[in-house]
């Protein structure tokens, strides 16, 4: 018998050895989202450029707060209007020993159109150019159609690998890792779907060692998951942090919150897409308005300024989110500092509301999704009650985005609430795609999902995007934001915050652009 | 028994197809998975070309057909997140969802039946009650919760084991399996008690039920009477009568529990099926839903097979050919 218990008391002793704490080069970060292949042509997704940064390299790389760097490209020009020359690294190898050169450039730039069954392509990237020369093995010139000032920020985007693998390899010869060859500081371990991603270091890295040997990724989708696995030393990092816990890992000494202003805009397109009437916007009664109230800037305005937006900010968010004036935070190129988000004021939008003849208001349904972005429900459920300040009657509809996103591109929405990720960092692409008049020809207003359209707008971003000089194109871009967001084309709420939290011992270095990335990671000193 | 079988393979097949056809049109009604796959800074030309590559461009009738055509072939298609074939996909996911499923019914049968059978001699004395009450707990509380709660204590608080995912694994039999090693029994064991919670409680109860009502039965007072030792009535007279509703139950929960293991696997991260599930119902990655729904039914299929065999074995006068004239 006391064999027995003996037995059952080493078994026990050996099942509960505590977790083997992570070596010192070792480290574990849980993610949010899945990335869904090692290709780094096949799917265009924050999630996939984030993780794949580490294993492939673009010619042009961005900083903290999204500004272009060199990369694989020491520097580049625009010799004219259309013609670009970039000056490639030297001295850059392959995680296989191959030399980087201008070839595996142009290889690359061929395979990224042609990847089978990508549900999201790069090619949006590489079609600007028609035409590649190289000079020497370091130097290769561009020529674009016509002028197209954000090449540098497209090619960022784009990430290089080596002829021979850009000729022949698959998409599931990249999972395998039988393909996964780039110039990155970490080299492909193991990939598998869903779970993890495992890199080591490459210690020849051209841009000196990192402090770490091997990097684990956890897909830890659940919040609470993910904030379990730190808080029993799991991993010793996890991105976008749930709102409700922040305050208590912040207050706990063991562990560190890092955040910093995101890329993206969480904001409200109105339904302008007749003149007549709107979905879902009728009189108190029920009975239809007889015209579409959004088509009056006075009603956006008054829209716009009924929403408070500190108080979001502070009670939904929980202070990780900045109100919004425009598309980017001011940080970023192309904003400008003349707008200043619209001061709270309900007796303002009644006015306004009055002098466009609805001194009664009228009903709308606030329609947004529910798992897309954060607090997305609650914000919505917020503006509501703040519309009934002003007597708009607000009734609320959320819905899982897998339904939301296609009935609001359809037009059957009135009022949206919607986000946007500006990936280039700079506001002209954002403008282009939420804001001007849809022509899809021309690519602009894709995201266009209220309809807005304003002739003088128009001009003037046309005009900003086809000015080759950065800083004149500055000026453009900013006079373009205030006449839009003047008409109220409409109505940012706020920028999200990213947010990450670490284990004592661990620091890290935020970004604007919502990734998660092992080389802004440093031991804490 | 041949008649049988092949009686219960048409039928099966029929249940695929029409399965397999109210899940494509069900997901095809929900949305275009276009708007979800595709990075929101596409352009038009980009988004129609990443529609014609997925298929999307065809009209249902059209996609549904070459659907068939292909899963003649053993082709469920293509996963449109991954790019991979949608039925490798969950093939080597099956084994994580097979092997904590497994798990978490020998806990629920191992504990449940015995419990149940102590609080179904004994239902007024302090062990009965405290049993019934215990089960009362685990029908009610939330698995979501309970999970938390496990991983809360054992690996935030004590730090005894790991929050989340799947331990080392080593081949049986070709089949990748943790419950070999040490590290993996670590990682098997909250998300095992934690799936067997409800089932235990449910095995409890019925167990208690059944016993109390044979302890009443003719049967069981005479072989009482004949002098039996209460082992032999309870091991053989009660406990044998009393199965065969147990047994069905544990068949149709052992397929609830592979199929619907959702909760269990999300909130410790177990590289399963049913994560997988409801990551692409999000995505609207049809080929896999379409695959993993007909994978269940073949599953739930051969299950009830197994439980008709069994019927057969445990009680002498049910004969399989009534069993089926019975469905």
């Amino acid at each position: 018998m006391l064999r027995i218990l003996r037995l059952a008391a080493a078994a026990l002793v050996a099942f509960a050895v505590p977790l083997a704490t992570a070596k010192d080069r070792e480290v574990s970060i849980g993610l949010q989202s899945p990335v869904t292949s090692m290709d780094p042509h096949y799917h265009n997704l924050s999630p996939n450029n984030s993780l794949l940064l580490h294993v492939y390299e673009p010619l042009i790389l961005r900083d903290a707060n999204m500004k272009l760097k060199p990369g694989l490209a020491v520097s580049w020009r625009a010799i004219d209007d259309l013609t670009w020359e970039f000056k490639l690294r030297r001295n850059v190898k392959f995680h296989d020993g191959t030399p980087f050169t201008a070839e595996d450039v142009v290889a690359t730039y061929k395979r990224v159109p042609n990847v089978p069954n990508s549900p999201s392509s790069y090619a949006t990237f590489v079609k600007p150019i028609v035409d590649t020369k190289v000079v020497d093995p370091y130097t290769i010139i561009f020529k674009t159609a016509s002028p197209h000032v954000l090449l540098p920020s497209d090619l960022a985007a784009v990430y290089i690998v080596p002829k021979a693998v850009a000729e022949k390899a698959t998409t599931e010869d990249f999972n395998s890792g039988k393909a996964a060859i780039g110039t990155g500081p970490y080299k492909l371990g193991e990939f598998v779907h869903n779970t993890r991603i495992v890199l080591k270091a490459n210690y020849g890295y051209w841009g000196g060692e990192e402090p770490w040997d091997k990097l684990t990724f956890k897909i830890l989708s659940n919040s609470a998951a993910r904030v379990a696995a730190l808080l029993s030393g799991d991993v010793q990092m996890i991105e976008t942090v749930p709102t409700s816990d922040i305050a208590k890992i912040a207050a706990d000494k063991s562990f560190n919150v890092a955040d910093k202003v995101s890329n993206r805009v969480i904001y409200v397109h109105l339904n302008q897409w007749n003149d007549k009437s709107a979905p879902f916007v009728t009189a108190k009664d029920g009975s239809p308005l007889g015209k579409n109230p959004f088509r009056d800037a006075r009603v956006r305005k008054a829209l716009s300024i009924a929403i408070n937006r500190d108080a979001i900010a502070d009670r939904i968010m929980e202070r990780r989110a900045i109100p919004a004036a425009q598309l980017l935070a001011d940080s970023f190129y192309g904003t400008s500092r003349k707008l200043k988000p619209a001061k709270y004021d309900p007796e303002g939008a009644k006015k306004l509301l009055a002098e466009a003849g609805y001194p009664n208001g009228f009903a709308i349904t606030i329609h947004g999704p529910n798992n897309r972005y954060i607090n997305d429900d609650k914000i919505a459920q917020a503006i509501a009650q703040f519309y009934s300040r002003i007597g708009i009657q607000a009734k609320v509809e959320t819905l899982p985005s897998s339904v939301y996103f296609n009935k609001a591109t359809a037009g059957d929405f009135g009022y949206m609430l919607l986000g946007w990720g500006t990936e280039s960092g700079e506001q002209g692409s954002a403008m282009r795609s939420l804001l001007a008049t849809r022509d899809l020809d021309k690519g602009m207003g894709v995201n266009n999902r209220g309809r807005y359209s304003n002739p003088t707008f128009d001009k003037q971003l046309t005009d900003a995007l086809y000015t080759m000089d950065d800083k004149k194109r500055e000026g453009l871009l900013q006079l373009a934001a205030e006449t839009v967001m003047g008409d109220t084309g409409l109505i940012p709420i706020h920028f999200e915050v990213s947010t990450w939290a670490t284990a004592k011992g661990y620091k890290y270095t935020p970004r604007t652009d919502q990734y998660t990335l092992a080389m802004d990671l440093k031991p804490a000193k | 028994m041949l008649a049988f079988t092949i009686r219960r393979l048409g039928q099966s097949a029929f249940v695929l197809v029409v399965m397999a056809f109210i899940v494509f049109v069900g997901v095809y009604a929900i949305g275009d998975p276009i708007e979800l796959l595709i990075n929101p800074q596409a352009d038009a030309v980009e988004r129609a070309r990443a529609t014609a590559a997925l298929g999307l461009d065809k009209s249902l009738a059209e996609q549904f057909m070459s659907f068939l055509a292909g899963a003649l072939r053993g082709d469920l298609g293509r996963s449109f997140v991954f790019n991979v074939p949608a039925l490798q996909l969950i093939l080597d996911r099956l084994p994580a969802t097979l092997e904590l499923a497994g798990a978490a019914m020998v806990i629920a049968v191992v504990l449940g039946i015995p419990l149940g059978l102590i609080a179904g001699l004994k239902p007024d004395s302090a062990i009965g009650r405290a049993i019934m009450a215990g089960s009362i707990l685990g029908f009610s509380l939330p698995t979501f919760w309970v999970g938390l709660v496990l991983i809360m204590v054992f690996s935030v608080h004590f730090g005894w084991l790991p929050p989340n995912g799947r331990g080392e694994t080593t081949l049986l039999l070709g089949v990748p399996v943790s419950f070999l090693t040490i590290d993996g029994l670590r990682h098997l064991a909250m998300p095992a008690l934690n799936l067997a919670v409800f089932k235990l409680s449910l095995l409890v109860r019925l167990t208690r039920a059944g016993t109390r009502e044979a302890l009443l039965q003719d049967y069981v007072k005479f072989a009482r009477a004949k002098g039996l030792p209460a082992r032999r009535v309870i091991g053989v007279h009660v406990l044998k009568n009393i199965l065969i509703p147990i047994v069905t139950v544990i068949g149709l929960e052992l397929g609830s529990v592979i199929a619907f293991a959702v909760v269990t696997e999300s909130i410790f991260a177990w590289p399963g099926t049913g994560k997988l599930l409801i990551d692409s119902i999000n995505q609207l990655d049809r080929p896999v839903v379409v695959a993993y729904l007909l994978v269940i039914v073949t599953i739930f299929i051969v299950i009830n097979f197994v439980v008709d065999l069994l019927y057969s074995l445990l009680d002498p006068r049910v004969r399989i050919g009534q069993a089926a004239a019975a469905h």
